[in-house]
C-alpha cells in the first residue's frame, strides 16, 4: 500500500517538474538587479511567494510525508482497521442484525463500523498524539516562529488526517468487496465520502481541543484510549445500536462517533446518495466540529506547557 | 570549520548588507520599562535595553531570572504586561506576518521535524518564506551538506543544533534569536557552534543570544546584559561588565625559600596577603609597576618566581557576584 502511495507521489512530482522551468523563466526575465533574487532556489519561487494555497499544498505534502513515515501511525491508521475487519468477520460475520429496517449479515454491519473506527483513530487518535508531541518538543513553536500563517499549519494537520483516513476507508471498501463480496452502490460511496470528510474534520477538531488539555506526550496515549474505547461499544461500531438499552443509546447519541457510524451504516443498506445520508447526523457532526474548533482556538497553545518563566 | 563557505557567503552578501549597514546606530531592538506578570509573580520588573544592527548581544542570567520570558516577548510569543517593545520597528505581539520574514529563531529546546531528512526540513521551512536562502548553500554554511539525506532525528546533538541554526537562517533573517544554543554540548561541539555564531556576525546579522556560559558570552558578544530577578543588574562589553576593568588584578606567587612576605619591597609588602597554601596574593591596580618591582626584587636577590600568576577577575566571578547581590537584595 505504501509503495503505491509513494509511487503516486512520485508520479505527481514528475508531473510537477516539467512545469517548473516555465515558472522560473518569467521570474528570471523580470529579475531586478537585486542580490536577493539570485538566492531564490533553482526550483522556482518558494511556496510562500506563490500564495496561500501553494503554502497549504506545501505544508500538506510535508505533513503527509511525516505521517506516512511514522511506523506506529502506519500500523494504527492503515493496518489495524483491516485486521479488525478480518477478525470480526471471521469470528462473528455469519450473524444477522437490522439496519434501517433491513436485515443484513454482521459481515456487512462491520464494514461501516470499522470504517467509523478508522476515521476516529486516524483523525482524533493521531492528532491528539502528534499535536501533543509536536508542541511539547518545540516543533510547533519553531514553525510558528516563521511567517507561515497559523491557520495553514492547523489546516495542514487536519487535511493530512483527511487524506490518510480517505486511504484507509478506500482500503476497507476494497477488502470488503474483494474479501467478502460486500459491495456498495456508487451513490452510497459518494455519501460515505461526504460523511467521512465531515466526521474526520469533526474528530480532528476534537483532537486539537483534547491535545490542548494534555500536558505531556506520555499522557496522550492513555487519554486517547480511555476516550475512544467506551465509544466503540456505545456508537454502533462493534455492537449494533439496537442491542443497547435506551439509556446507553442516549449516551452514545451525544457523541459524534455514533452519528458518523449511523450515516455510514445507512450507506451500507441504501443505493442512493440521499438515502445514505442523515441530516441530523450531519448537523451533529458539524456542530461538534464548530464547537470543538472554537474551544480549541481559545485553548490552543504553540508553546510547550513545560516552558519556564 | 566553515570559513571557506563563509567567505563565499560573505562575499555574496556584501553588496546587499553594505546598504543596510549605512543605517548606522538605528536600534534593531528597543525595550523600555518592560514588565511581565504571571498572576501574582512578576517575572520581568522594568527592563530597558537597546540592541543595534550588526552586533552580537548576550543576555545572561540564572534560570528563572526572566531571561526566557523576555526573549519570548521579543519573539512575539508572549504579550508584555506593560512597557514598550519594538523589534525591527514593530511591536512583536501585533507584528504582521511579514515581520517574521525578517527574524530567525533557534529555540532552547526543540527537536527535529519527525520523519524528515535534513534537506526536507530545510525545504519545508524554505517554503514558509517569500525569499528564502538557497537550501544547498545554507547546508554548506552550517557544514551539514554531507548529512543532507539523513533523517534529522538521527543527527548527533551538535549536528542537530547546526540544523536548528540552518532552519533559523533559511529565511535569510536580519535578526537572530539564539536561546542557549550550546547547552548540553561537549567542548568540541561548543567550539564548532561558536564558529557558526561568530560567522553570523560576518554575514551582517544581528544576534540576540542567551546563555549560561560566561566563556561563551566573553568569546562571542559585543555587549552583555545580566538579568537577575527580573531586572538588568549590569550592562557593558565583556571587558567592562560590572566595572570589571576597575577591579584589582590578582598577582599570586610563592615566596622563594627563606624569604617571607615581610622581605618584599616596602611598596608591595603592605598589600601582600599571605594565603593558607603558603603563597602570597597581591591585589594590584598598577600591574606593570608592581610586576617591575617584584621582578627587580627577585633579580636583586638572585631568586626565581616559578609559579607567578597574573589574573583579572573572570567574567564568571563578576557574574556570580552580580547575580548573588541581586538575589540577596531580593531576600531582604
Amino acid at each position: 500500500m505504501f509503495f503505491l502511495i509513494k509511487y503516486l507521489i512520485r508520479l505527481w512530482r514528475r508531473r510537477q517538474q516539467p512545469q517548473q522551468p516555465a515558472e522560473t523563466e518569467p521570474e528570471a526575465s523580470s529579475r531586478e538587479p537585486r542580490t536577493r533574487a539570485r538566492r531564490v532556489a533553482p526550483a522556482g519561487p518558494s511556496a510562500a511567494a506563490r500564495g496561500p494555497l501553494a503554502v497549504l499544498a506545501h505544508e500538506l505534502r510535508y505533513d503527509l510525508k511525516t505521517s506516512l513515515r511514522n511506523p506506529r501511525a502506519r500500523f494504527v491508521t492503515f493496518l489495524f482497521p483491516v485486521l479488525l475487519l478480518v477478525i470480526f468477520n471471521s469470528a462473528f460475520g455469519g450473524g444477522h442484525t437490522n439496519i434501517a429496517g433491513q436485515q443484513i449479515t454482521l459481515a456487512r454491519f462491520y464494514v461501516p463500523g470499522i470504517m467509523t473506527l478508522s476515521i476516529v483513530m486516524g483523525s482524533y487518535g493521531m492528532l491528539v498524539q502528534s499535536i501533543t508531541v509536536l508542541r511539547e518538543t518545540g516543533v510547533l513553536k519553531r514553525r510558528r516562529a516563521t511567517p507561515v500563517p497559523p491557520g495553514i499549519l492547523i489546516a495542514g494537520q487536519a487535511l493530512t488526517t483527511v487524506v490518510t483516513v480517505g486511504i484507509t476507508v478506500a482500503i476497507l471498501l476494497a477488502v470488503a468487496k474483494v474479501g467478502y463480496g460486500i459491495g456498495f452502490a456508487p451513490g452510497a460511496i459518494a455519501a460515505i465520502a461526504c460523511t467521512g470528510v465531515l466526521a474526520t474534520l469533526a474528530c480532528a477538531c476534537v483532537g486539537f481541543l483534547v491535545s490542548s488539555l494534555i500536558g505531556s506526550p506520555e499522557a496522550a496515549m492513555p487519554v486517547v484510549q480511555a476516550t475512544m474505547l467506551p465509544l466503540w461499544f456505545l456508537s454502533g461500531v462493534f455492537i449494533p445500536m439496537s442491542n443497547l438499552s435506551a439509556g446507553l443509546r442516549a449516551v452514545g447519541d451525544a457523541f459524534p462517533v455514533e452519528h458518523a457510524a449511523n450515516s455510514l451504516h445507512l450507506a451500507s443498506v441504501s443505493s442512493s446518495f440521499g438515502g445514505a445520508l442523515d441530516g441530523t447526523d450531519l448537523l451533529v457532526l458539524a456542530a461538534w466540529a464548530l464547537g470543538a474548533a472554537a474551544l480549541a482556538a481559545w485553548r490552543f497553545s504553540w508553546l510547550p506547557s513545560t516552558a519556564k518563566a | 570549520m566553515l570559513t571557506n563557505n563563509l567567505d563565499a557567503a560573505v562575499a555574496q552578501r556584501h553588496a546587499a548588507t553594505s546598504q543596510a549597514h549605512d543605517g548606522g546606530a538605528e536600534p534593531v531592538i528597543s525595550i523600555r520599562g518592560l514588565h511581565k506578570r504571571y498572576g501574582d509573580t512578576e517575572a520581568v520588573r522594568g527592563i530597558d535595553l537597546e540592541i543595534h544592527r550588526g552586533e552580537i548581544f548576550a543576555f545572561l542570567g540564572p534560570n528563572g531570572a526572566g531571561k526566557t520570558t523576555t526573549v519570548e516577548i521579543l519573539e512575539g510569543f508572549r504579550r508584555a504586561t506593560s512597557g514598550e517593545v519594538e523589534v525591527l520597528g514593530h511591536n512583536p505581539w501585533r507584528a504582521p506576518g511579514s515581520w517574521r520574514e525578517r527574524i530567525g529563531i533557534v529555540l532552547q529546546e526543540s527537536e527535529a521535524e519527525p520523519g524528515l531528512t535534513v534537506r526536507e526540513c530545510l525545504e519545508l521551512y524554505a517554503g514558509y518564506y517569500r525569499e528564502p536562502r538557497d537550501v544547498d548553500e545554507t547546508l554548506e554554511l552550517v557544514d551539514l551538506a554531507a548529512q543532507d539525506d539523513q533523517r534529522a532525528s538521527a543527527l548527533s546533538g551538535g549536528q542537530r543544533r547546526r540544523l536548528d541554526v540552518a532552519l533559523a537562517l533559511i529565511g535569510d533573517p536580519e535578526l537572530l534569536f539564539l536561546d542557549e544554543p550550546t547547552t548540553g554540548f561537549d567542548p568540541s561541539a561548543r567550539r564548532a557552534a561558536w564558529d557558526v555564531i561568530s560567522g553570523l556576525r560576518d554575514l551582517g546579522k544581528t544576534v540576540f543570544l542567551t546563555t549560561h556560559y560566561m566563556e561563551e558570552a566573553e568569546r562571542l558578544a559585543d555587549r552583555i546584559a545580566v538579568i537577575a530577578a527580573g531586572q538588568i543588574v549590569a550592562q557593558g562589553t565583556p571587558q567592562t561588565l560590572g566595572g570589571r576593568q576597575f577591579e584589582a588584578t590578582q598577582i599570586t606567587f610563592t615566596p622563594p625559600v627563606g624569604a617571607s612576605a615581610s622581605d618584599l619591597p616596602a611598596a608591595i609588602a603592605e598589600r601582600a596577603q599571605p594565603q593558607p597554601d603558603g603563597r602570597v596574593l597581591l591585589a594590584s591596580t598598577t600591574v606593570a609597576a608592581d610586576l617591575h618591582l617584584l621582578s627587580g626584587w627577585a633579580l636583586e636577590w638572585g631568586l626565581e618566581l616559578d609559579d607567578i600568576e597574573v589574573a583579572r577577575p573572570t567574567l564568571e566571578d563578576v557574574y556570580l557576584q552580580l547575580t548573588r547581590e541581586s538575589h540577596d537584595q531580593h531576600r531582604s
